[in-house]
């Protein structure tokens, strides 16, 4: 049986009991500033200073170096290619975990954090241990001419390897959360698996699927100890852009580094920019999204 | 559409949920599956619809046996406790979602599909509300628009599993009465699961009191009211006092003294004596009676409950007198069951 209604005398000011003595407050406000100021502000206000210390000119000629262009082309490429990928083992992945039961599922829901969990160079060092010229299968490739290791194929794959958690991560507590019930009701409905999935799943998990890309991409494009392991530093050839940029500051082209750099940093700018703007466009749905 | 489970038994991992339950669903029929958590209602229900299969068992639809069809192929409206509305359509979607989701041989235009999603929000009293989300709708109506999206499929059979668990006691009322009115109108079979049983009672032509698993007993709710056939029946539904007792002799003992029961059939031997606290005559003097001594006296609604401490034995006992009645002043009552029940001790050990 239900309550009856109680209309209790609401305190005015609700928010009294809760809150910090004043000097608390400001100290804890001023303590997340400096800190966000120092470690976060201030490098990025650099990197763009130091890109732009001789001029937007200088700057631009720097981004058009025949090597810097072919950095930046092959870290797009790598991007496209490892994100749409994760984007699928991520959501496969997740709806394994969340919606079915069955054994290892906590294994395998371990098995995904890994990649945070491993240092990067080890990631790296995996695909050379598996396909360097020691390995089991090094000779087989060399005599069929397929190269993996210091070429595309293998920078592809520990960028995979290391940004395979992302969308999963993402998605897993969402799914989780969702349970099956809409699932069932799409099939009680009629629809088939892929109706279901397109039309019910998906929509739900749409916005926590976007997070995932928007920092799975963030990270392909910027990983550098484990594809500094496989790509064997070729100018013009397997390098992407954050092993570029250790080349030109080890040239002691400083500006050059930092006009790279800016791009990179400017590409996590407008990854957050991005983000802000859907948050700030869809507040409403994304709220109702999760959970009424 | 008739329904016909037959012989099912359901278990979870190795757990048996159901053991062995037949039941029959008459067509056009409204009954309700009752019974306390972990009874198996809500299982039987899922296995009705096609959303668990059987560990053995078949569940025929008509003449039809759908056991192996999937919830797909079976073209059952489900009704979930929790709603289950896709959250980011509309109402008008979430009714058409069902016909939108046709092959394209069998599906309507989406013109048509729109009329039908209006004219079932005109039966489930909620015109105007397509172009709401359902974060914009009450528990109620969410659950009205559940139904009408169930109903949209046109289905053989429509299940509810809790269908107003989540509301509040006034909404529920109302909407009790609405889900009857629908039924009528509409005529489908129609299964729905609670824990409520006045729910159940009121709502349902039949009910099916179900208890560890199994189905305790099939019947109209004057049926399982006046004559249950089994100490979880009687003690499930309605309230009800009971007592250990003794047979014999033909006649109903209370420790060393007979207490005016003729129980003639009965087997001799030890039982336990059922029946309703507001179903007793009071008596003045007491040679082949109940007599307590008032323990307690509470009001409850329209009546006063009286908890009597019966002999020296320390049972006690619940019976209902009218507010105003002189009884309940005294500390001492004397009573008889006008009707009452004895279930020999086997048939309790039994269970």
């Amino acid at each position: 049986m239900a309550d009856p209604v109680v209309f209790a005398a609401q305190p005015a000011a609700s928010g009294a009991g809760i809150s910090e003595q004043r000097p608390a407050r400001w100290t804890l406000m001023a303590v997340a500033f400096i800190f966000l100021g120092v470690f976060l502000f201030l490098p990025l206000v650099l990197v763009f200073m130091e890109a732009f210390k001789k001029g937007v000119g200088f700057y631009f000629s720097a981004l058009g170096e025949r090597d810097t262009l072919s950095a930046i082309r092959l870290t797009l490429l790598v991007a496209v290619i490892s994100v749409p990928l994760n984007l699928v083992f991520g959501v496969a992945m997740a709806w394994a975990i969340a919606k079915y039961e069955f054994k290892g599922k906590a294994f395998l829901t371990t098995l995904v954090d890994l990649p945070f969990s491993v240092s990067p160079v080890i990631s790296g060092l995996v695909y050379v241990l598996l396909f360097g010229a020691q390995s089991a299968l090094g000779p087989w490739l060399k005599s069929h001419g397929i190269e993996i290791l210091f070429a595309v194929p293998g920078i592809v794959l520990a960028t995979i390897f290391v940004t395979f958690p992302f969308v999963a991560r993402e998605l897993i507590p969402l799914m989780e959360e969702q349970g099956t019930k809409d699932e069932e009701a799409a099939i009680s409905l009629g629809a088939n698996g892929w109706q279901t999935f397109w039309y019910v799943t998906l929509p739900n998990v749409k916005w926590g699927l976007l997070y995932g890309v928007l920092l799975c991409n963030a990270r392909a494009m910027g990983e550098f100890g484990a594809v500094s392991v496989v790509s064997g530093h070729i100018r013009g050839q397997t390098n992407t852009m954050p092993l570029h940029v250790e080349i030109l500051y080890n040239d002691y082209n400083a500006t050059g580094a930092f006009a790279v750099a800016s791009l990179l940093a400017g590409l996590a700018l407008v990854t957050l920019a991005l983000k802000s703007l859907l948050e700030m466009r869809y507040g409403a749905e994304i709220a109702a999204t999760r959970g009424h | 559409m008739q329904v016909r489970v037959a012989n099912v038994r359901k278990e979870f991992d190795t757990f048996p949920a159901l053991h062995d339950v037949s039941l029959e669903v008459r067509s056009g029929e409204l009954i309700a599956l009752l019974g306390p958590s972990g009874s198996g209602k809500t299982t039987l229900l899922r296995l009705i619809a096609g959303l668990e299969q059987p560990t053995t068992g078949r569940i025929f639809f008509g003449e039809e046996d759908a056991s192996a069809k999937s919830i797909r192929e079976r073209n059952v409206g489900f009704v979930f406790q929790h709603y289950a509305l896709f959250r980011h359509m509309t109402v008008a979607d979430n009714i058409g979602f069902g016909l939108k989701v046709r092959p394209a041989q069998t599906r309507p235009a989406s013109a048509e599909i729109r009329k039908r999603a209006t004219d079932l929000l005109d039966l489930v009293q909620l015109s105007g509300l397509e172009k709401r989300y359902p974060a914009q709708l009450s528990g109620g109506q969410r659950q009205r628009v559940a139904l009408a999206r169930a109903l949209a499929i046109e289905p053989k059979v429509l299940l509810l599993d809790e269908p107003f668990g989540a509301l509040d006691a006034q909404v529920r009322r109302d909407l009790r009465r609405w889900l009857r009115e629908i039924h009528e109108a509409t005529g489908h079979t129609t299964v729905f699961v609670t824990h409520d049983q006045e729910e159940a009672l009121e709502l349902a032509d039949r009910v099916v009191v179900m208890s560890q698993g199994r189905i305790e007993q099939v019947g109209t709710a004057d049926e399982v009211y006046d004559t249950p056939n089994s100490p979880f029946v009687y003690g499930f539904i309605g309230d009800s006092s009971s007592l250990p007792v003794r047979v014999e002799d033909d006649q109903v003992w209370l420790g060393e003294r007979p207490i005016g029961l003729s129980a003639p059939g009965l087997p001799s031997g030890p039982g336990t004596l059922f029946f309703r606290p507001h179903d007793i005559e009071l008596l003045d003097g007491c040679s082949g009676c109940l007599a307590g001594t008032v323990a307690a006296s509470r009001r409850v609604a329209g009546t006063r409950r009286v908890e009597l401490e019966i002999g020296g034995q320390r049972e006690r006992v619940e019976i209902e007198l009218p507010v105003d009645h002189p009884a309940a002043q005294k500390s001492r009552v004397a009573f008889r069951p006008r009707k009452w029940k004895v279930f020999p001790q086997s048939a309790i050990q039994g269970k």
